[in-house]
């Protein structure tokens, strides 16, 4: 995977914090996505400016313990292109 | 013992608002799901009751919210509505006909932070669309404005519902939302409530209709898959043709929290048709409605159910159907979904499919809904 390539959420899919579920979630046109940890951690660092590289690097410095993240990174955010949550720029 | 009837410690927070802002609308399409006698309804809130409805859902943990009637267009205060909802944190859904929308107020919401517009269509050509909406002009006001929506940069989901004079057209209608640059088409089967069900003979699709149909549904995905389009189909099947009943709603008064023009809460927008008091939100606070009414606890846990459904081990995942549909067809709500192949009056199911197969009536012989009609359904 090119880790210079910036994703970004897709226009009308929303990303943000329920305290009320306490997760995060991904709003969308009449439906809504319940995240697990991993998968609020990284969509949260998605800004539509961070490219891959910064991403894994942000997620690094938060969670030092977790090894090498690469991997999963790139198969969730591909997953989650796959879904059309995300799209790049 | 614990009586699961008001088991409110273990109810989780309504998810999802639908906010019904009047039963006001412009078109007549005879299988609306609003209430029959809806020309009878009580004033609809004001502004200042509709601001603290969306507050107190908020506060509760309501993300989804739906702006929905009637036509939603026909409230003036609709902009501040949907300013407020936004500045909530809600996730915004205008549910239209398209009709009272132009492009100044299309932008207007954008401006104001409405997420998403769905528009609803009821045929892919002008002429059997405006047949069924009532209205002349309706087809090119649609197509206008979903142009405009998706102009705007919204998300578009569009929006058929689906019955036997236009099931023959659901290749069109994919071709029409994909022309359209749709995101979400949804191609909603009758569902027999309110109109729906006064008009169920003359819209219920036969079975060899729906399979023809559901071929050409997954034809169009497959090609849609192969070029990685993003335009999704959902295809809602009607559950008459099932054995097992829907868990409708996700279960009562679980994730769903409607509220009527009127203020009447209810555990889903066509629940007011049973015999049950249901609260209204110029009563009591909406946290009291969700967790402490009779009206929303009636049908949690199981403690209620009568067999078939007691003893059944799908219970958990069905609920015992819906129970509006079990009310209308057996006149006892309390009874499993006739859906279920394992109720007592699932031949009420069986004979509407015969109907189905059989069914010759035209458009000009189902109800339309309008004012007129609604009147003969007023009660005393």
């Amino acid at each position: 995977m090119d880790m210079t390539r910036v994703p970004r959420f897709r226009r009308g899919f929303r990303f943000q914090w329920e305290p009320a579920q306490n997760c995060y979630v991904l709003l969308y046109p009449e439906g809504m996505v319940r995240l697990n940890d991993s998968a609020g951690a990284i969509l949260n660092e998605v800004d539509g400016e961070q490219d891959i590289d910064a991403i894994v690097r942000a997620l690094h410095q938060q969670f030092p313990e977790a090894g090498d993240l690469y991997v999963d990174v790139e198969a969730f955010l591909d997953e989650a292109t796959k879904q059309h949550w995300i799209e790049w720029l | 013992m614990t009586d699961t009837r008001h088991a409110s410690s273990n109810v989780g927070p309504p998810l999802w608002l639908l906010a019904e802002l009047t039963y006001r609308c412009p078109l007549q399409c005879p299988y609306c799901s609003n209430p029959l006698d809806f020309a009878q309804s009580e004033q609809e809130l004001d502004t200042e009751q509709w601001l603290a409805v969306l507050r107190q859902g908020r506060e509760m943990g309501a993300a989804q919210l739906g702006f929905s009637g009637g036509e939603p267009l026909v409230r003036q205060d609709l902009p501040e509505l949907i300013a407020e909802a936004r500045k909530l944190g809600y996730y915004t859904n205008l549910i239209t006909s398209g009709l009272g929308l132009n492009q100044a107020k299309v932008e207007a919401f954008a401006e104001a932070g409405l997420d998403h517009i769905q528009v609803s269509f009821q045929a892919s050509d002008p002429e059997l669309n405006n047949a069924l909406a009532g209205s002349r002009k309706a087809f090119d006001q649609k197509l206008a404005m979903a142009r405009a929506v998706k102009a705007a940069g919204y998300p578009m989901v569009l929006n058929f519902v689906i019955h036997r004079h236009n099931i023959h057209q659901i290749e069109d209608i994919m071709g029409l939302c994909e022309r359209l640059g749709a995101d979400y088409v949804e191609l909603a089967t009758c569902q027999y409530y309110g109109w729906a069900f006064k008009n169920r003979e003359g819209l219920m699709p036969s079975k060899a209709q729906l399979d023809q149909a559901e071929a050409e549904v997954n034809e169009y995905r497959t090609r849609l898959q192969a070029d990685n389009h993003p335009m999704k189909v959902i295809f809602v099947t009607p559950d008459y043709y099932e054995e097992r009943p829907k868990a409708c709603m996700n279960g009562w008064g679980n994730l769903f929290l409607t509220v009527a023009p009127d203020g009447t809460a209810l555990p889903c927008h066509s629940a007011r048709i049973l015999p049950i008091d249901f609260p209204n939100v110029r009563d009591m606070s909406l946290r009291e409605i969700w967790y402490d009414s009779p009206g929303f606890n009636h049908y949690r846990g199981d403690a209620w159910m009568p067999e078939p459904c007691r003893s059944c081990d799908e219970k958990d995942q069905d609920f015992g159907g819906c129970r509006c549909q079990a009310y209308l067809m057996t006149g006892n709500a309390d009874n499993a979904d006739p859906v279920c192949s394992k109720s007592p009056h699932h031949e009420r199911i069986l004979a509407a499919r015969r109907a189905a197969d059989h069914a010759t009536a035209g458009l000009e012989e189902l109800m339309y809904r309008n004012a007129d009609n609604s009147r003969l359904f007023f009660r005393g």
